[in-house]
């Protein structure tokens, strides 16, 4: 064990903010001359755009969250890259295409062309502004919690530090979503991400590959103290002597303290050492398992309930959420045309595959080398702990400040994609018309958009960063998903329908959201329901949508089917004008 | 209760108290609105008003079929009769109310002789009949609609009895009908002309630019033949491109492209005197633009940059993402001029050899509305930077 390496780490985050800023404020001036006009005005190439939008997309939950729920809960979770991926495949099946060839740039002017209605723009104006604060809320979360694991910093740091870099920039005019400060950000999250665990999983074969799925409860193996920061219940399951020093259930503890089974609750600033090989007393919400249940699909590791109805709903959150995201989808214009828009889909699905196949082994080796994490319940840290747990001076400053700048550079590019599309429509659908011009709404619209959500993280909500990222997946699947899908592809939607699958998705979605960010239901069945509102509320809002547009059929908009032969003609076709084509070009 | 659930239970209540602030703000906002003020006579009023503005967007577009029979529920209301028709001069558009199986094949009939002489007519039972004995159907007012001077169509009120009273709201709302008809056709007339401007300045390639291209291109017939057949390529190219058929709009892309032939040929010209930048950020490309919106700056940056002033002139042309907008702009370091004769040129006041300017200004305030206008900066000496935003969506505007 060394030392915190606090010092290059910090340096790292000061330097991915300070070029965050600079690359925001200054841009990328490229100029060029005629000769290179040819390259000037052709489009961002697929792959570039696929690598662009895996930057944006790959935020705190798929670099710090994921290994830590691996850490917590074992297999069943790895159904969450999974998921994050296969999003895409939905998309480039459904969606892509169609939504490029219709020419909007946000979902609120999707459905405005699709329906004709203000009524519904605004309330898929409202729900983007809904889905792109609880992302962002998790974004600062994390990035509080990153702060406070490399440096100490207290936890409202990280998050407030972001939210400002992200603020100052879009309020300067800068960082509007660039394609190639993103797809180099994703370059430089798979590098973070990659690297060090590949040094890592080298260490841990030199130390004789200790099996992390061991037929044991998680124990640490040399003595190890852990200082709690905030009041924290603790399940015992394993019996454990432990040296405390500090508050345990309201009275003050200074020495050895044997620990039975059931629950103690530490106060702030208690510090509890575990002796070698003591197995570790887990933070309430996430239960001790076995090797062979914690590596077991299904097995409800961790204490999950209804493990398999969560996997389901999550699966179903992941795969139809994607296509609501709003920073995903405004990317998307970029394309050129419908099919460039396919194959940056085709393209974006092996570049995330290739990402998350890395977070789950931290996960992995958190359970061999840093369990007391499950002791505090901060398990989403194990990326950033485990260089220094597992490597000696320098290296273990080195890849530790290297993941930090991975971490702060997905917290950066997620929220600033983020706070573009929020404070778009904020500024264009619901502060309107009150600004003297667009450019001042924007700026009003960026300040509205990051000052919500990092006001909540600073309140404390002890939920998970993928938790959090996963209800925004369900309540744009709930919303988005059926009126995109249905939109696209049956001409029976009518703004009626759409509007009242709108409203009873998105209300039984956030309902569930607030309910479980609030703590949840004693029934632990509700809670399951609630926690992953996936399974129910999508099918609900597809019925909706379904009956409210049969009932309502006579006000199928009269350009409907105008509009779908829009959407799905290939653009060469001649069904619209397109360009300059048509005539045959002399040789040259 | 520990801190921990407490804590939570503190979010807990300020998310529930955010979201019922927000409910709360969105219903006194729609109650304010909706309070009732005045007298009764005061309501009925507004009540008509209100009815009246219903009917409104369905007449706009002219006395269609669809728009009629989507507006004809709400004259009945406004008359408060059991049956109400609408006509053009050879079809029944629409009928509302009772009745309309067995006596909308007599409408056109009752309309005929109002539609020869344009003059409001009563018919009578004589001529109103039906086999129902309680049938309410028993005389009608006919109204004319006029449009420029001309009946267009007619409106029908059925009645038991044909009262002064009814008479006389049947004449008010038919001249309502026939005033909302000549606004769309004001709307017609307006479009007509903006398309008309557009076609002006599709053939505004200014003669100038003719000129001088086919002198360059003749320039190098002999000294450099296949250069000369390059130019001519471009030349037709341009040409095909501002004289095209079709849409109103064009991909940022398909402009730039256009601007660079345009810039081929006028290096032809210029030789190194002119020096092109450009800045384009590739994430606009698709942005949907007014056609010839672009070329038009290009070419009065060229012109205020190289040929009121001898050496080397540089032109730069940029576009920019900006969140839901794009930012386009061209910028020449020439002699630059007065702001206020720019403001007159952009007004139209004075012609010159801007024209393309305040065309492209009239046509982006036109598309987008008056906050997506040019916006030219410029002082005597410090060249001139003429820029605009275009949203990257806006209902109606799409390239092709």
């Amino acid at each position: 064990m060394t030392s915190s390496p606090t010092w290059p780490a910090i340096s790292a985050v000061i330097v991915v903010g300070i070029a965050t800023l600079v690359v925001g404020t200054f841009g990328l001036r490229l100029s060029r001359t005629t000769s290179d006009f040819y390259v000037a005005s052709r489009a961002v190439s697929p792959w570039w755009n696929a690598s662009a939008i895996s930057g944006e997309y790959l935020s705190a939950a798929s670099f710090l969250g994921v290994a830590g729920l691996v850490l917590a809960f074992g297999g069943d979770v790895l159904w969450y890259p999974l998921g994050y991926t296969a999003g895409y495949l939905v998309l480039l099946a459904l969606v892509a295409a169609p939504l490029r060839r219709s020419g909007a740039y946000t979902l609120s002017d999707f459905a405005e062309i699709r329906l004709g209605s203000r009524t519904v723009r605004q309330a898929s104006s409202l729900l983007v502004v809904g889905i792109g604060w609880l992302y962002l809320l998790a974004q600062f979360h994390a990035a509080g919690l990153a702060l406070r694991t490399v440096t100490g910093a207290p936890r409202w740091l990280g998050g407030t530090l972001v939210a400002a870099i992200v603020m100052i920039n879009v309020v300067a005019g800068g960082m509007r979503s660039i394609t190639f400060v993103q797809a180099f950000q994703f370059w430089l999250k798979l590098t973070a991400i990659s690297i060090p665990v590949i040094v890592l999983l080298l260490v841990w074969r030199a130390d004789g590959r200790v099996d992390p799925a061991a037929p044991d409860v998680p124990r640490v193996t040399a003595s190890t103290s852990v200082t709690v920061s905030e009041a924290l219940r603790v399940q015992v399951t394993h019996p454990v002597t432990v040296q405390v020093n500090g508050t345990v259930d309201g009275v003050p503890v200074a020495g050895p303290m044997r620990w039975d089974r059931g629950t103690v609750e530490l106060a702030p600033g208690t510090t509890v050492t575990l002796p070698a090989g003591g197995a570790v007393p887990h933070a309430e919400g996430v239960e001790a398992s076995e090797g062979s249940q914690w590596v077991t699909p299904s097995s409800g590791a961790g204490g999950r309930d209804y493990p398999l109805y969560r996997v389901y709903s999550l699966l179903l959150a992941l795969l139809f959420g994607t296509m609501g995201l709003p920073h995903v989808l405004v990317r998307f214009y970029t394309n050129p045309t419908g099919r460039a828009a396919r194959r940056t889909t085709l393209a974006v699905i092996p570049l995330l595959g290739l990402f998350y196949l890395f977070p789950p082994f931290y996960g992995a080796l958190g359970r061999v080398y840093s369990p007391d994490l499950l002791l505090t319940g901060r398990t989403d840290a194990v990326v950033l702990l485990l260089p220094g747990r597992m490597l000696d001076h320098p290296w273990a400053e080195l890849l530790t400040a290297l993941v930090t700048a991975g971490a702060f550079a997905a917290f950066l590019s997620t929220s600033s994609g983020l706070t573009v599309s929020v404070a778009g429509v904020l500024s264009q659908d619901l502060v309107r018309g009150r600004m003297r011009s667009s450019v001042q709404g924007f700026r009003i619209g960026g300040l509205i958009a990051v000052a919500v959500p990092a006001l909540m993280s600073v309140m404390t909500l002890r939920i998970g960063i993928a938790d959090t990222v996963g209800l925004a997946f369900a309540v744009a699947a709930s919303t988005f998903c059926p009126l995109l899908v249905l939109g696209i592809w049956w001409r029976g939607l009518t703004r009626v329908g759409a509007m009242a699958g709108l409203i009873v998705g998105g209300t039984l979605a956030t309902t569930s959201v607030l309910i479980t960010m609030a703590g949840g239901t004693s029934s632990a069945l509700v809670s399951a329901l609630l926690a992953q509102p996936a399974a129910w509320t999508v099918p609900v809002t597809f019925a909706v949508m379904v009956v409210g547009s049969i009932m309502t059929r006579e006000s199928i908009p009269p350009n409907a089917a105008r509009i779908l032969v829009q959407l799905h003609a290939p653009e060469g076709l001649g069904l619209r004008a397109s360009g300059t084509g048509g005539e045959a070009t002399p040789t040259r | 209760m520990n801190n921990a659930t407490a804590s939570t239970s503190v979010t807990a209540l300020v998310l529930v108290a955010v979201v019922v602030a927000a409910a709360s703000a969105l219903v006194a906002r729609a109650v304010l609105r909706r309070r009732d003020l005045g007298t009764t006579a005061d309501r009925t009023t507004f009540a008509t008003l209100h009815t009246a503005a219903l009917a409104t967007p369905h007449l706009r577009e002219g006395l269609t079929r669809t728009g009629a029979s989507r507006a004809i529920r709400h004259l009945r209301t406004l008359l408060g009769t059991p049956a109400v028709a609408l006509t053009d001069t050879t079809s029944l558009l629409a009928w509302d109310g009772i009745g309309a199986a067995s006596h909308d094949g007599t409408a056109m009939p009752h309309a005929s002789t109002v539609i020869s002489t344009g003059r409001t007519a009563v018919l009578s039972s004589s001529t109103v009949t039906c086999s129902k004995p309680d049938c309410p159907i028993r005389s009608a007012v006919v109204a004319p609609v006029v449009s420029e001077e001309r009946v267009i169509g007619t409106l029908i009120v059925y009645a038991p009895e044909a009262t002064a009273g009814l008479v006389r709201a049947t004449h008010e709302v038919a001249q309502w009908v026939s005033a909302q008809v000549d606004l769309a056709e004001l709307d017609h007339s307006r479009t007509r002309a903006i398309e008309a401007e557009l076609r002006a300045l599709r053939a505004q390639i200014s003669p100038h630019f003719v000129y001088n291209s086919l002198a360059a291109i003749a320039s190098f017939v002999r000294t450099d033949p296949e250069r000369a057949r390059e130019l001519l390529l471009e030349f037709a190219d341009f040409t095909r491109y501002a004289f095209r058929r079709g849409g109103e709009f064009t991909t940022l892309a398909d402009e730039l492209r256009n601007v660079e032939r345009y810039l081929v040929l006028e290096q032809a010209r210029f030789g190194d005197r002119l020096q092109v930048q450009l800045q384009v950020a590739p994430e606009v490309l698709s942005v949907a633009v007014p056609f010839l919106a672009v070329q038009p700056l290009v070419e009065n940056a060229v012109q205020h940059g190289l040929e009121t002033k001898t050496g080397i002139g540089r032109v730069t042309l940029g576009a920019a993402d900006a969140g839901a907008e794009a930012l386009i702009w061209v910028e020449d370091d020439g002699p630059g001029a007065d702001p206020e004769l720019m403001r007159e040129v952009l007004a139209g006041e004075s012609g010159g050899d801007s024209v393309g300017m305040s065309n492209v200004d009239a046509r982006l305030r036109q598309v987008f509305g008056d906050d997506y206008g040019l916006v030219v900066e410029t002082a005597p000496g410090a060249g001139t930077k003429v820029s605009f935003r275009v949203p990257k969506f806006a209902s109606g505007v799409r390239a092709g």
